[in-house]
């Protein structure tokens, strides 16, 4: 563990270019939240221009980094910084979808069932004789109060039964995703012995799949809002369905740009050695990561 | 870019950039430490001026000066600004500042995201500010922000408020990348992780916690986020939801944050004891454990913040033991510090002044906060000034007696001066005083029922409101006075040794006072 030739970077713009934009996002961001359906409002303005500029600032980091690794100026030990790095801000959105779990497992095993009576903290709520018509269950379609301006669902998303498992889009989106990432990993090997042809194809193949997937996921939302009737407005069941399968979408989305970068680096540049491509490792790490957050989704979103 | 390769066998090293763009480019730990350190700075003065806001209304009964409306959003940005504006980034300061130089490492790992991890906060906290002169006010809710308050019934400006969590909990979470991927990936050679300094442990286990706990604070702010503007029902029960579960995520972000709040400050205050006691850390080993236990237990007791919500008896009594089980490594840690005194050669200079205060109050703390973990005990102290009381002993003369100590104790090696010892201890006995006679009487206007966060009260509890409000302008004013010292040893003084104290130990004792801008361009050697 020798720190000699660390590279320390000199004075850079980028940091505070980062800032200024993140700043501009989030005062964009809050104004055109707060100004939605306001007529004439211009607040989205900063939002896009803080957007616009912050996919710059990132554009120009990454962009030096690589440069900086082309020119030889990572030793073996700055590599490992990016890979501990890495693995670290995976914990982190482990830690983000965590939240919103715990949320979904709350809700199913302890506030939905008080607010249907079941126990004795259900019984002390029955007795305030509130919403007594209200029966637990889970996917919950009708709401505690049914005179609040709830959006009534017909339908969930959750197991239709196996004779109908074939037109069930999540089922589609879990194989469509597992198999994304055996192609990242086929494409992974051929990196490592040196056939770039492979990596290529298959790394392509994983970035169609991951369109696939969010256009499925684009089908099942059109479906619910549409269909079924399902929306953000329907009580719990559309919270955390929306909130968790949205946020994982989201996640797709980053991890599939990582991953065209990537692409776009083989294909273009020919970057990346067969023993040194940690920019492509850290892009598959994500994707495994986003891959094993859609299992457990599967298993308590849609499933259970 | 070659250019940018440090020379080993050039003595010479690059010094700092010229003008403003040396701190707005900076890619060097001790000017991002310094940043930090000065903006944790201003945002103490910032929310002091808040907290002086509100004891000034409750130095008498009745309304005076500030309208109740008002007075909510002091209580809530004092809270929010002390929290993650003051404390958190003196930590981080101080971390940036000492841990390169402490484990022999040339910079932090990675040094532009060091500079980006600093430069949200002053814009975080202008958005937060910007608030005060939005339609409807800052936000009201108290720094918990609890759903519904914080969703249904709050002001407009409540928009801005979650998004300024958001980049604050970005700054946090790289911030502590930074310092976890430095302590595992930079350690000269021979610093075994058990030969590590303990402020370097206590901010590895810091690290640990806030990418654990910050986006589960983020989850919870999209939430609220999704509840107000988008028609979701997480926290609101005619939907299927639950208020309390936004107490429950909250807490379970907010106990282990309280402990990121209050572990560095161990590690702080065992150096500099160790140093002034002249004698070696009693048990360095216990020490790092109690800190690693403390670390895990404090993911099992979030729910004794909300014992009086209604909760399954279980529930209660599972929290009520985890949070007495804490006691155990933390009385651990205070037998250490007392043991470490024991027979030691002690001098009191300022820092150790501050240090001794901080194991004495933050005991006192600490009991008070054994006390409402009991649970039959919590429902008559819940809400009271009594949990003002408890806290704030735990982060005023805990975590920010620390920092104090911390800066008088490095300063001579950030500066090359010694600061002045006459004024610094005046600064201490001042603060002293004055923190106990604003805190001590909230215990009993807190066990008598006096609840918190109203800007009125019963005429019976106003003698020991006056003495509160006395003893808070009086901290209030001794804090310029340390400012005063800051500037005064930055622009001169006694010059330091490189040693500085006698009993110092530590690699950061053995580079130059003050500290070249480069230190271990080459990795020191360490047996």
């Amino acid at each position: 563990m020798s720190t000699e030739n660390y590279y320390v970077p000199e004075q850079s713009r980028l940091p505070i270019f980062a800032a200024v934009s993140l700043f501009l996002l989030v005062m964009g961001a809050s104004s055109t939240i707060n100004n939605l359906g306001v007529e004439g409002s211009k607040s989205s303005y900063i939002l896009y221009a803080g957007f616009a500029s912050l996919i710059a600032t990132l554009f120009f980091w990454f962009r030096k980094v690589v440069q900086e690794h082309l020119a030889g100026l990572d030793s073996a030990q700055l590599k490992k910084s990016y890979v501990y790095g890495m693995a670290w801000f995976i914990f982190s959105e482990v830690m983000f979808f965590a939240a919103f779990f715990g949320a979904l497992f709350y809700v199913r095993s302890f506030a939905v069932p008080w607010l249907g009576g079941i126990g004795e903290k259900g019984s002390q709520i029955a007795a305030v004789d509130l919403w007594n018509g209200f029966e637990a269950s889970w996917p919950l379609i009708a709401t505690p109060d049914q005179n609040a301006a709830f959006a009534m669902a017909d339908k969930s998303m959750a197991w239709p039964g196996w004779s109908n498992v074939l037109q069930w889009l999540p089922l589609w989106n879990t194989i469509v995703l597992l198999s994304s990432s055996v192609t990242v990993h086929i494409a992974h090997l051929g990196l490592k012995n040196g056939n770039r042809k492979k990596f290529n194809r298959w790394l392509g193949a994983t970035v169609g799949l991951a369109l696939i997937f969010v256009g499925l996921q684009a089908a099942e939302y059109y479906e619910a809002y549409a269909h079924y009737g399902l929306t953000l407005n329907s009580g719990i069941y559309g919270s955390t369905f929306f909130m968790l399968t949205g946020f994982h979408g989201f996640h797709v989305m980053m991890g599939g740009v990582m991953l065209s970068v990537m692409l776009c680096r083989s294909v273009f540049f020919n970057h990346f050695e067969d023993h040194d491509h940690f920019g492509f490792e850290a892009a598959s790490w994500y994707w495994h990561f986003v891959d094993v957050v859609w299992v457990m989704l599967f298993l308590f979103v849609y499933i259970l | 870019m070659s250019a940018v390769i440090e020379n080993h066998h050039d003595e010479h090293h690059h010094g700092p950039a010229k003008g403003l763009t040396r701190w707005l480019y900076t890619t060097n730990h001790k000017d991002i430490g310094t940043l930090y350190l000065w903006f944790s700075f201003a945002m103490f003065l910032i929310g002091g001026a808040m907290a002086m806001v509100i004891r000034a209304e409750l130095f008498e009964p009745g309304m005076q000066i500030v309208e109740p409306e008002f007075y909510n959003q002091m209580i809530t940005l004092h809270g929010l600004i002390m929290i993650f504006g003051g404390v958190m980034p003196a930590f981080v300061g101080l971390a940036n500042w000492l841990v390169p130089m402490m484990i022999g490492a040339p910079d932090m790992a990675l040094p532009r995201m060091n500079n980006l991890s600093f430069w949200i906060l002053p814009f975080a906290f202008f958005v937060l500010l910007s608030s005060l002169f939005m339609e409807g006010g800052a936000p009201n809710f108290g720094w918990t922000f609890y759903a519904p308050l914080s969703t249904t019934y709050a002001p407009p400006s409540v928009t801005f408020f979650i998004f300024s969590v958001h980049i604050m909990g970005a700054s946090s979470i790289m911030g502590a990348i930074n310092v976890i991927v430095t302590i595992m990936n930079m350690r000269a050679p021979g610093i075994t992780l058990m030969k590590m300094p303990l402020f370097v442990w206590s901010w590895l286990i810091t690290a640990y916690l806030l990418i654990a706990v910050m986006p589960v604070l983020a989850g919870a702010v999209t939430m609220m986020l999704m509840d107000i503007h988008f028609g979701t029902s997480f926290f609101n029960a005619a939907g299927g939801g639950d208020p309390v579960l936004f107490q429950h995520i909250f807490w379970f972000f907010g106990h282990p944050e309280v402990y990121i709040m209050i572990l560095p400050a161990f590690g702080i205050v065992s150096h500099i004891i160790e140093t002034f006691a002249r004698k070696p850390l009693f048990g360095y080993t216990s020490m790092v454990w109690a800190m690693l236990s403390i670390a895990i237990l404090s993911f099992v007791v979030w729910a004794h913040h909300m014992f009086t919500v209604g909760m399954p008896l279980a529930a209660e009594l599972f929290f009520m033991w985890a949070t007495m089980l804490i006691a155990v490594p933390t009385g651990v840690k205070v037998f250490n510090w007392v043991t470490t005194m024991f027979k030691g050669s002690i001098t009191y200079e300022t820092p150790m002044l501050f240090a001794c205060a901080f194991v004495v109050l933050f005991t006192i703390g600490g009991f008070s906060g054994l006390m409402l973990a009991i649970v039959p005990a919590d429902f008559q102290y819940h809400d009271t000034y009594f949990v003002v009381a408890h806290f704030h002993y735990v982060l005023v003369p805990g975590a920010i007696f620390s920092i104090m100590a911390a800066v008088y104790y490095w300063i001579p090696k950030w500066t090359g001066n010694m600061y002045d010892e006459r004024l610094g201890q005046l600064h201490f006995w001042l603060s002293f005083i004055s923190v106990n006679v604003t805190f001590f009487p909230q215990h009993f206007i807190g066990l008598a029922g006096m609840p918190r966060r109203y800007p009125d009260y019963a005429l019976q509890f106003a003698d020991w409101n006056m003495v509160s409000t006395v003893g808070a302008f009086l901290f209030g004013v001794s804090q310029i006075l340390f400012l005063f010292i800051v500037l005064k040893t930055v622009i001169g003084g006694k010059k330091a040794t490189d040693q500085v104290w006698e009993g110092a130990r530590g690699l950061e004792w053995t580079v130059a006072s003050p500290a070249p801008y480069h230190t271990f361009s080459t990795p020191p050697k360490v047996d």
